[in-house]
């Protein structure tokens, strides 16, 4: 084959590798060589990976599993024994996990070779990458835009080339909205099918591995390698993950729900242009077009962020200087936890932890945390709902394209209103699949999403399949066409 | 005026589970720091708890021994506090949904038995131990220990109840008591197996509402309770006295001193912000979960107790010792030579008085015992004694050789060259003997004369030079003559 192995699938590299053809060193070393120094000193998609360590990992690989040799990039929140662990935060600045996360178990298992963790905005707190401690991650097709987030450096690496699969973490969006950002898929699984042991939490209730890819084949492939039940997280759900090998099998009678009522405002018209483009080409490959209306708990947003900030300002207490990570001297206990707390932590995750013990707090927990949770009932019954009349949703993943860096910095609301079309998902506990769409006049990425009900990952994945339209994303992001002069890296 | 103390208690007891509430690491007392620990009960960061099915049939084991409400669905909370030996920052219990409600414990105060209702009985970790300050060089510094971060614990909690220190011990020493017989918790307070919290208050005697509460903490011995609880009353009705209000504050018992020091006030006191664990799903009992238990609920010793007394016939005495500990109990029973009330107090006096002493002696549990003198073994020399084919002495020295010589009670006699005549072995012949050399006798008692019966038995003993048990000896002959009527 003369296509570098860089944009190889990771189904290729992985039948490459148990065939004896392709040899995990130079699956690794095309993406970090080869691709890489064109892309990484400005989109800065990795915080923590050396040559020697993925040379290592790539050695060892097993050559006869369903990832043999396939490069993966872990988000920076996923633990791992070989690369620090930092949720690229100033408070784990160089921390060693002992254990390895159950899914990173897994990979290694099934033969990928784990090439370092990806930037991500701090402890997953963000839309945007713009909050971590290492620097933001541009968008690979444009160097003055984000790449999304909070998972902006897996998503932002698989989209260069780097590597064809990535691990992210998806509490309200960020698997999703960077995945539609940067044109890779991006998939947040069904609450519960992929084990959280070994994610550090943010809001533990919504948290849910995600994966990237630039094939639904890639997907299917790392979801069947990584689902199903974890003794070590109890809150997996029981019973064998759904199969989801017929993903190539068509969508020939599925319906596909079209709530037309959620983009009448406020989407941009590429999006919406993006979504009339995969309802006909579903319906051309045979699925069912259901016009819905749907408005999924009009204070969704409002209730997700009492819940996510709730579980995060009780998850995030164990930072505190006393075991592990950053410690600034003080001269007594509360001086030690408020300096390093302090110094440890950036603005947006001690907004998020002064919310969310506000919300908890007596006095306020039956007016803000009880009444979210009450919310979160009603939003997860109208999910089931909707799925009773159809087998997946189509909607948008972001209402606009990737925004411009610094945009929405300023303004956490309107950071958080970004999150508007995907958080639903983590609320009701179903899976979700942003899809890529091509690029809009600006060049940019459009995405659409589909979403489905519980343990809908198979149907996801075949109408993922159907809009595969664009071929490998990678080399979109790589025309010629894009090679600009980069701002220089911060 | 008249005033009368209110005190309810919050215990805590430490299970004996083999491994952790949330993790696989060992429970253990008296390990190398910090090293029964694991990622989970060191709170490092991804690290997600897992519930210890055992500890959860031990709560149900309690709940059903104490008549609680076991709810088919509880829930783990957090309850939210900054401390250094506590490694999440925040610790995993139940909150609004313990899992069991409801209750009470009757024990005897002072000659009368009461019955003290709970509240609720509730699992929850443990934290890890703190030592400070030590001064190094110039510095402080303290150190934690977190082999005990993550043990399970069940926290008890009473009604507002009790009325006295003493009636605050009784019920612990019951407590203890029953936690041990389960085989839950070792129950040992100086090794911190069961803890325990006092809420104090003062009103007066009649009036409707209680009195401003203040807690006492670091009671690590049932003296301690009933002391520290003393010293509490004695403080708040001196207060009251000097027309002063009490303010709600947590206080801690300091023993050595016999003194109580404010360890926070109420404005002190802390937010725990409790939100039901989303990492532990609603913990659902399984549907044959309760009736399995029930089923498998031992006898509690208060039954037994009785029925030691009013079944086996045995003085209250003997009843209470036997039933202190559930090994010794259940042994005692089982080596019992024969299910009437001779057989019974003829193994209660030999448990109670020279069992125990050995165990004592030997620093032996029962099992210890038993694994050299097995129930069946004991069983059987208890019957040859009750028998008296043993006299006093010998049965004595027999038994020193029980635990450490294989053998029948026969083999140990022989090995060691002791004859012990009057065994039935030996005097049998004897029997048959006396009868073939005296047929003028014997044809007069099959006649029905029992006089001549006398006659007989003293040719037995004679030819056992005195050594025969008369009662072995009577029972000897009836057997033969009956075995020559027939003929």
């Amino acid at each position: 084959m003369s296509t570098p192995l860089w944009s190889w699938s990771a189904r290729a590299v992985a039948e490459g590798v148990r065939a004896g053809r392709v040899a995990p060193e130079d699956a690794v070393a095309s993406g970090f060589d080869d691709v890489a120094p064109g892309f990484e000193p400005w989109v800065n998609a990795v915080v923590h990976t050396d040559a020697e360590t993925r040379h290592a990992n790539a050695r060892d690989a097993r050559r006869d599993g369903p990832l043999a040799g396939v490069p993966v990039l872990l988000k920076d929140n996923l633990c791992s024994t070989d690369f620090p662990t930092t949720c690229c935060s100033r408070i784990l600045d160089g921390w060693r996990s002992p254990y390895d996360a159950t899914v990173v178990r897994r990979l290694r298992e099934a033969g990928a070779v784990v090439v370092g963790k990806g930037n991500m905005d701090e402890f997953a707190m963000g839309s945007s990458t713009e909050y971590g401690a290492y620097g933001p991650t541009r968008n690979p097709f444009d160097a003055s835009r984000v790449a999304g987030g909070s998972s902006g450096g897996p998503a932002a690496a698989v989209a260069y080339g780097l590597v064809p699969i990535a691990l992210g973490s998806d509490t309200g969006g960020s698997v999703r909205q960077p995945g539609a950002f940067c044109g890779v898929y991006g998939l947040k699984p069904t609450y519960g099918r992929l084990s959280r042991y070994g994610l550090v939490a943010f809001g533990s209730s919504l948290d849910q591995v995600g994966l990237f890819a630039r094939h639904a084949g890639d997907l299917a492939e790392t979801y069947a390698a990584l689902a199903g039940p974890d003794p070590f997280d109890a809150s997996t759900r029981a019973g064998a993950a759904p199969d989801v090998s017929a993903w190539d099998s068509g969508v020939r009678g599925l319906r596909f729900g079209w709530p037309e009522n959620l983009w009448v405002e406020g989407v941009e018209p590429a999006i919406v242009a993006a979504l009339e483009r995969a309802a006909s080409l579903l319906e051309r490959a045979g699925a069912v077009r259901v016009p819905l209306h749907f408005l999924p708990g009009r204070y969704a947003v409002a209730t997700y962020y009492l819940i996510a900030t709730a579980e995060a300002s009780s998850n995030l207490a164990r930072f505190d200087g006393v075991r592990y990570g950053l410690r600034e001297p003080a001269d007594d206990l509360v001086g030690l936890y408020t300096a390093t707390r302090g110094a440890g932590f950036g603005p947006e995750v001690r907004r998020r932890i002064l919310l969310g013990t506000y919300a908890l707090s007596a006095g306020y927990h039956d007016a803000y945390y009880a009444k979210a949770q009450r919310a979160r009932t009603r939003i997860v019954r109208e999910y089931e709902a909707a799925f009773a009349s159809c087998d997946l949703m189509l909607m948008p993943t972001t209402p606009t394209a990737a925004f411009r860096l610094g945009e929405k910095t300023e303004d956490p609301l309107a950071m958080y209103l970004s999150d508007l079309f995907t958080l639903g998902a983590n609320l009701a506990g179903v899976p979700g699949l942003s899809v890529p769409m091509g690029l809009d006049a600006q060049g940019l990425p459009v995405g659409v999403q589909l979403l489905g009900a519980a343990d809908a990952e198979p149907v996801l994945l075949r109408a993922a399949r159907a809009l595969e339209v664009d071929g490998d994303v990678s080399r979109m992001a790589r025309g010629p066409e894009r090679e600009v002069a980069w701002p220089a890296k911060r | 005026m008249a005033r009368e103390a209110v005190i309810g208690l919050e215990c805590h007891i430490q299970l004996a589970t083999r491994t952790k509430m949330f993790c696989g690491c060992p429970v253990g007392f008296g390990a190398e720091p910090n090293s029964a620990v694991c990622p989970v009960c060191m709170g490092l960061p991804g690290a997600l708890p897992r519930v210890n099915a055992r500890a959860v049939e031990a709560a149900i084991v309690l709940g059903l021994a104490l008549g609680c409400r076991v709810r088919a669905e509880s829930v783990f909370a957090r309850k939210n506090y900054f401390y250094p030996d506590m490694p999440k920052n925040y610790q995993i219990t139940q909150y609004d949904r313990p899992i069991c409600e409801g209750g009470a414990l009757g024990c005897e105060v002072e000659g009368e038995v009461r019955t003290f209702d709970l509240t609720r009985i509730h699992l929850e970790e443990d934290a890890g131990k703190s030592f400070h300050p030590e001064r190094h060089g110039d510095r402080r510094l303290s150190r934690v220990d977190f082999n005990r971060a993550g043990v399970p614990l069940l926290e008890l909690v009473t009604e507002p109840v009790f009325h006295s220190p003493a009636e605050c011990a009784a019920f612990l020493t019951q407590l203890r008591r029953l936690v041990r017989w389960l085989g839950i918790s070792g129950g040992d307070m100086e090794k911190g197996q069961l803890r325990c919290d006092a809420n104090v208050s003062v009103r007066e005697v009649g009036a409707a509402t209680l009195g401003t509460k203040r807690e006492l903490k670091n009671l690590n011995t049932i003296k301690g309770v009933e002391r520290g609880v003393a010293r509490e009353i004695e403080a708040q009705c001196a207060l009251l006295d000097g027309g002063e209000r009490i303010v709600q504050a947590t206080l801690l018992y300091d023993a050595d001193r016999d003194r109580l020091e404010v360890m926070r006030t109420k404005e002190q006191a802390h937010d725990y912000r409790y939100f039901p664990d989303p990492d532990l799903p609603v913990l659902r009992l399984r549907a044959d979960a309760l009736d399995r238990a029930r089923a498998e609920a031992p006898e509690l010793p208060w039954a037994r107790e009785a029925r030691y007394r009013e079944a086996f016939g045995l003085p209250a005495y003997d009843a209470q010792v036997l039933t202190e500990d559930r090994a010794v109990s259940d042994y005692f029973e089982a080596c019992r030579p024969g299910t009437d009330a001779a057989a019974a107090k003829l193994a209660s006096n030999w448990v109670m008085n020279e069992l125990l002493r050995v165990l004592k002696e030997r620093g032996w549990g029962v099992a210890d015992w038993a694994a050299r003198v097995p129930a069946e073994r004991f069983r059987d020399f208890l019957a040859r004694v009750g028998a008296r084919e043993l006299p006093g002495p010998v049965a004595k020295q027999v038994f020193e050789w029980l635990p450490d010589e294989d053998g029948t009670v026969p083999e140990l006699l022989e090995r060691h060259g002791i004859r012990v005549s009057g065994g039935e072995d030996e005097l049998r012949p004897m029997v048959r003997a006396v009868l073939d050399e005296n047929p003028g006798p014997v044809q007069q008692v099959l006649e029905g004369r029992e006089a001549t019966f006398g006659f007989l038995v003293g040719q037995v003993m004679k030819r056992s030079r005195g050594q025969a048990v008369p009662q072995v000896v009577n029972r000897l002959l009836r057997e033969e003559l009956d075995a020559r009527k027939g003929s």
